[in-house]
C-alpha cells in the first residue's frame, strides 16, 4: 500500500503516532521503518523528524534497520527459560543459521529475543509475526518455519 | 435501542444453544487453544459436519483456565448438560460425531466435567472437580462458556444490566457501590477503585479521561490476556460505567501489540457495541456519551507504569512522570485521567451486575471479592485461575495446581513478577491478599504465580529479575539506571564464583537505595526479587560465595559432570556429542571429562543412553578446588 494511503486512516492527532508508527512498519515488506516514512509521519502529525526518531529508538518492536520478512520473537523470560528456551533458541540458530538480532541469507526470517509474551501457560513460546506457538519441541521447530515464506 | 429488547432476542439465541434441536461444538480458541491445535479441530469437525447428515454447530470460545488440558472442546446436544472434554484429537472428534450425536451414547473417556443439570447421566460436575472446587468464578465467569465474538452470548449472561442499572443511579451512587464493594486495584499496588474515582469525579474539569492498562509485561503474567481473549465486552461495559462513574467521555484501552488476538476480540467488541448504542452518543437514551478507543503498546515494560503509559498514548517516549500530580488530577494532556487495570474493570462490570454485597462477601476484611491468577513454573496444572482472596498458596499450588510436576520438592513462588518476590516454600500457608503478601516482602502484583522446585536456584533466579529491571529501565532516573546495572554485576559475580560476603551487605543497600530514589515504581520495586531471596534464601547465597557451589546445580560455573565409573560402558556417545572435545576415552574403554577444558553445556548428559545413565552433575567447580 502507498504511504498515504495508510496515513489517511489515521487522524493528525499525536496519540496516532505509534499506530501509525506501526501501520508502517507492518507495510514494509522489510519490516522496518525508513527514513521516508519517519518523515511522512512527521508530516501527517506535524510534529518534528527528531521527535519521532526519538520515539521509534525507544520501542523494542520498531526498527530502523531492515529485517527479515517474518518476525521470530522467542521468549527469554523466566517460566520459558525453566521450560528450556534456551535449547530452542540454540536448535532455531542451526535451522536457520542466523544469530539473535540477524537476518536469515534468503531473507526469510529475524530472529529477535522477547521478554514474556504472556503465554507462559504454553512455555516455552514464540511468535512469527502474529502467530502464536506453544509447547515448543525442537522437532516441530522446521515444519513451523516451513509455513513462512 | 431498548436492552429489554436486546435482552429478549440474546436470551432467545442462548437458551436456543443450550436446548434447541440443534447441537453444538464448543472449541477452546484462545491463545492456549490454538497453540494446542485447536484451528485444526475446528476445521476437522466443519469437515465432518458438513460431509455428514446432522446438524450442528461449531464455536469458538475463550479459556476456560485449565490450559494444560487444551484443546478442549465441549459439546451441547438438546436434553443434556454442556459436556466438557480434555486434550481431544482429531481423531476423537470423529468418534464424538459418531457416538454422540447419531447413537446418543455419550463417550466418557478425556471427560473433564460437565456443566448443568445432570441427573440421568452421573458425571462429575466441572465446578466441583478438585482443580475448580476451590476456585471461584467471578470475573472469569464467561470466559470459555460464551463465544467473545457474539454480543449476544454476553448479553444472555447478565451482560450490560450492571450499565443499565448504573445509568439508573447518580453517578455518585456507582462510586458508593464500588465503595461498599471494597475492591481495590487489580494491575499490583491494590489502591482502592472507589477513592480514586473520588477524586477524579470531584475535579471541576470538563475534560476526563478513563484509560484501561492492558499492557500486562510481567513475566509470568497472562490474566488479562485471556479475559480479553475470552470475554472482550465485560472490560467494555466496565468502561462504560466507569467513565459515567468519573465524568469522563472518552476512554482508552491500551493494550500491548504482542497480544493480536486480544486486540482483534477488543476491536471487534467496541464495533459491535457501537452498533447497539452501548457505547458512543446517547447511550441506551441516557443522554451519556462514552467513546473508545484502542492504542497499541510497542514493547516497552515501563510503559505499563501510568505516567509513562499517559506519555505513550500522547505520542511521546514512555517515560514516566513525577506524581504528583497524581492523574486523578493532571493526566492524559493534564486532564484529570483514571487508569485501571483490566480486571479492576471487569470487577466493576460484575459488581454492578450483581446486588450489593455478592462481591463483598468473597474475600478477607481488607481484600475483598477474587482474583485472578496465572499459575505457571513447575506446577503441574497450569493455567489460569481465580480465587476467593484469602486463599492459601498451599491451596492453589497443591488443591488447584496439583502439585509440583515430577514428583520434586517446592522450593519457592514468585509473586508480582520483577515488583514482587519469592516466597519459600515454608511460608505458603500464608493467605493471599495485600496485606499478607506485603508482610512476606513480596506483593500481589497483577496476578503471575511462578512456581519454582528444588531444581531452581534462587540466585539465578534474583539476576534474572535484576537483568529484566535492568534492561527495561528507562534510564530516565540514575537510581535505577545505574542502581540496577550496579546489583547485576554483582550478582553476576556471585553465579561465575567470584563474589564476597561484603558483596551481600553491598547487594541490601544498594537495593534499598534503589527503592527510595528511584522516580517510579519499576525502580522503585525492582530490588524486591534480590532482597526477598537474601532474606528466605541467604544460606544459597553463601553456597555460591564461600563453598563456589551452586545448590539447585544451575550456575555453569558453579556445577561439574562427571561420568561414573560403574555405569560406563565406553559407548562413545558422549565423546562424540561434546563439542569442545572434553571427553577422552577410546570406544569400550571408561571415558573422561577434562574439566579444564568442559564448557558446561550439558550435551553429554543429555547424549548419554537413559539405560546407561554414567553421567552426573554435582554443585561445585573442580578447577577452582584445585
Ligand atoms: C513498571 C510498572 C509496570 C506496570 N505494569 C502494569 C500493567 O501491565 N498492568 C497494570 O494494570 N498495571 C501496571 N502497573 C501499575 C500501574 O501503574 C497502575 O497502578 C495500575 O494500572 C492502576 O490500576 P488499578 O488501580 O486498577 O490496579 C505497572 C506499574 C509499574 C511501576
Ligand atoms: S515467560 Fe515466556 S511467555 Fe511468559
Amino acid at each position: 500500500m502507498e504511504r498515504s494511503e495508510i496515513l489517511k486512516q489515521f487522524g493528525n492527532d499525536d496519540e496516532n503516532l505509534i499506530n501509525i508508527l506501526h501501520a508502517l512498519q507492518n507495510n514494509n515488506s522489510q519490516n522496518y521503518l525508513e527514513k521516508d516514512d519517519l518523515k511522512a509521519a512527521a508530516n501527517h502529525l506535524n510534529i518534528t523528524y527528531s521527535h519521532i526518531y526519538g520515539v521509534v529508538t525507544y520501542y523494542t518492536m520498531f526498527s530502523l534497520k531492515p529485517r527479515g520478512k517474518n518476525i521470530i520473537r522467542i521468549c527469554n523470560s523466566p517460566v520459558c527459560d525453566m521450560e528450556k528456551s534456551s535449547d530452542i533458541i540454540t536448535k532455531i540458530k542451526k535451522i536457520l543459521s542466523i544469530g539473535v538480532g540477524e537476518i536469515s541469507k534468503d531473507k526469510r526470517f529475524s530472529l529477535e529475543l522477547s521478554e514474556c509474551l504472556g503465554q507462559c501457560d504454553i512455555a516455552p513460546g514464540m511468535m512469527i509475526n502474529e502467530d502464536v506457538y506453544g509447547n515448543l519441541h525442537n522437532a516441530d521447530l522446521a515444519s513451523i518455519f516451513e509455513k513462512y515464506k | 435501542m431498548n436492552i429489554k429488547k436486546l435482552i429478549k432476542e440474546a436470551s432467545a439465541e442462548w437458551s436456543d444453544l443450550l436446548n434447541g434441536p440443534v447441537p453444538a461444538f464448543l472449541v477452546g480458541n484462545a491463545t492456549c487453544g490454538r497453540s494446542a491445535g485447536a484451528g485444526d479441530i475446528i476445521e476437522k469437525l466443519k469437515t465432518e459436519i458438513s460431509s455428514g447428515e446432522h446438524k450442528c454447530r461449531v464455536l469458538e470460545v475463550g479459556c476456560i483456565g485449565m490450559c494444560f488440558l487444551e484443546p478442549i472442546v465441549s459439546v451441547y446436544r438438546p436434553g443434556y448438560p454442556l459436556i466438557v472434554y480434555g486434550k481431544v484429537e482429531e481423531k476423537d472428534v470423529v468418534k464424538m460425531i459418531e457416538a454422540f450425536l447419531n447413537k446418543g451414547e455419550i463417550i466418557t473417556e478425556n471427560i473433564i466435567g460437565v456443566v448443568g443439570p445432570n441427573e440421568q447421566i452421573n458425571l462429575p460436575d466441572l465446578f466441583s472437580i478438585p482443580i475448580m472446587k476451590p476456585q471461584k468464578r467471578l470475573v472469569l465467569n464467561n470466559c470459555g462458556i460464551i463465544d467473545p465474538t457474539n454480543l449476544n452470548h454476553y448479553i444472555a449472561n447478565k451482560g450490560y444490566t450492571g450499565l443499565q442499572e448504573a445509568l439508573q443511579r447518580s453517578s455518585q451512587d456507582v462510586i458508593e457501590r464500588l465503595k461498599e464493594s471494597g475492591l481495590r486495584g487489580r494491575g499490583g499496588a491494590g489502591f482502592p477503585t472507589w477513592r480514586k474515582w473520588q477524586f477524579c469525579k470531584d475535579q471541576d474539569n470538563d475534560t476526563k479521561y478513563l484509560i484501561c492498562n492492558a499492557d500486562e509485561g510481567d513475566p509470568g503474567a497472562f490474566m488479562n490476556r485471556s479475559l480479553l481473549e475470552g470475554d472482550p465486552h465485560s472490560l467494555i461495559e466496565g468502561m462504560v460505567i466507569a467513565g459515567y462513574a468519573i465524568g469522563a467521555s472518552m476512554g482508552y484501552i491500551y493494550c500491548r501489540a504482542e497480544y493480536p488476538l486480544a486486540l482483534e476480540r477488543l476491536r471487534l467488541a467496541i464495533s459491535q457495541a457501537e452498533e447497539k448504542n452501548l457505547l458512543g452518543n446517547d447511550i441506551m437514551g441516557s443522554g451519556i456519551n462514552f467513546k473508545l478507543k484502542v492504542k497499541e503498546g510497542a514493547g516497552a515494560f515501563v510503559c505499563g507504569e501510568e505516567t509513562a503509559l499517559i506519555a505513550s498514548i500522547e505520542g511521546e517516549r514512555g517515560m514516566p512522570r513525577p506524581r504528583p500530580p497524581f492523574p486523578a488530577i493532571s493526566g492524559l494532556w493534564k486532564n484529570p485521567t483514571i487508569i485501571n487495570n483490566v480486571e479492576s474493570l471487569v470487577s466493576v462490570a460484575r459488581i454492578l451486575q450483581n446486588e450489593p454485597g455478592w462481591f463483598s462477601k468473597y474475600g478477607t476484611k481488607e481484600s475483598k471479592g477474587t482474583k485472578t491468577f496465572a499459575l505457571v513454573g513447575k506446577v503441574k496444572n497450569t493455567g489460569l485461575i481465580e480465587v476467593p482472596m484469602g486463599t492459601t498458596l498451599r491451596e492453589i499450588i497443591y488443591d488447584i495446581g496439583g502439585g509440583v510436576d515430577d514428583g520434586k520438592q517446592l522450593k519457592a513462588v514468585q509473586t508480582g513478577g520483577p515488583s514482587g518476590g519469592c516466597v519459600p516454600a515454608s511460608m505458603i500457608d500464608i493467605p493471599v491478599d495485600y496485606e499478607s503478601l506485603a508482610e512476606a516482602g513480596t506483593i500481589m502484583g497483577s496476578g503471575g504465580l511462578v512456581v519454582m522446585d528444588e531444581d531452581n536456584c534462587m540466585v539465578d533466579v534474583a539476576k534474572f529479575f535484576i537483568d529484566f529491571a535492568h534492561k527495561e529501565s528507562c534510564g530516565e532516573c540514575a537510581p535505577c539506571r545505574l542502581g540496577t546495572k550496579q546489583m547485576l554485576a554483582i550478582l553476576e559475580d556471585i553465579v561465575a564464583g567470584k563474589g564476597t560476603m561484603e558483596d551481600l551487605d553491598l547487594l541490601e543497600d544498594l537495593g534499598k537505595g534503589i527503592m527510595k530514589g528511584s522516580l517510579c515504581g519499576l525502580g522503585q520495586t525492582a530490588p524486591n526479587p534480590v532482597l526477598t531471596t537474601l532474606r528466605y534464601f541467604g544460606d544459597e547465597y553463601i553456597e555460591h560465595i564461600q563453598n563456589k557451589r551452586c545448590p539447585a546445580k544451575v550456575c555453569r560455573d558453579l556445577k561439574y559432570y562427571e561420568i561414573l565409573e560403574d555405569k560406563c560402558t565406553g559407548c562413545h556417545i558422549c565423546f562424540k556429542a561434546c563439542p569442545v572435545a572434553a571427553i577422552s576415552g577410546n570406544p569400550k574403554d571408561l571415558h573422561k571429562i577434562d574439566q579444564e577444558l568442559c564448557i558446561k553445556c550439558g550435551m553429554c548428559l543429555d547424549k548419554c543412553p537413559v539405560k546407561f545413565s554414567a553421567i552426573e552433575v554435582y554443585p561445585g567447580n573442580k578447577v577452582m578446588e584445585d
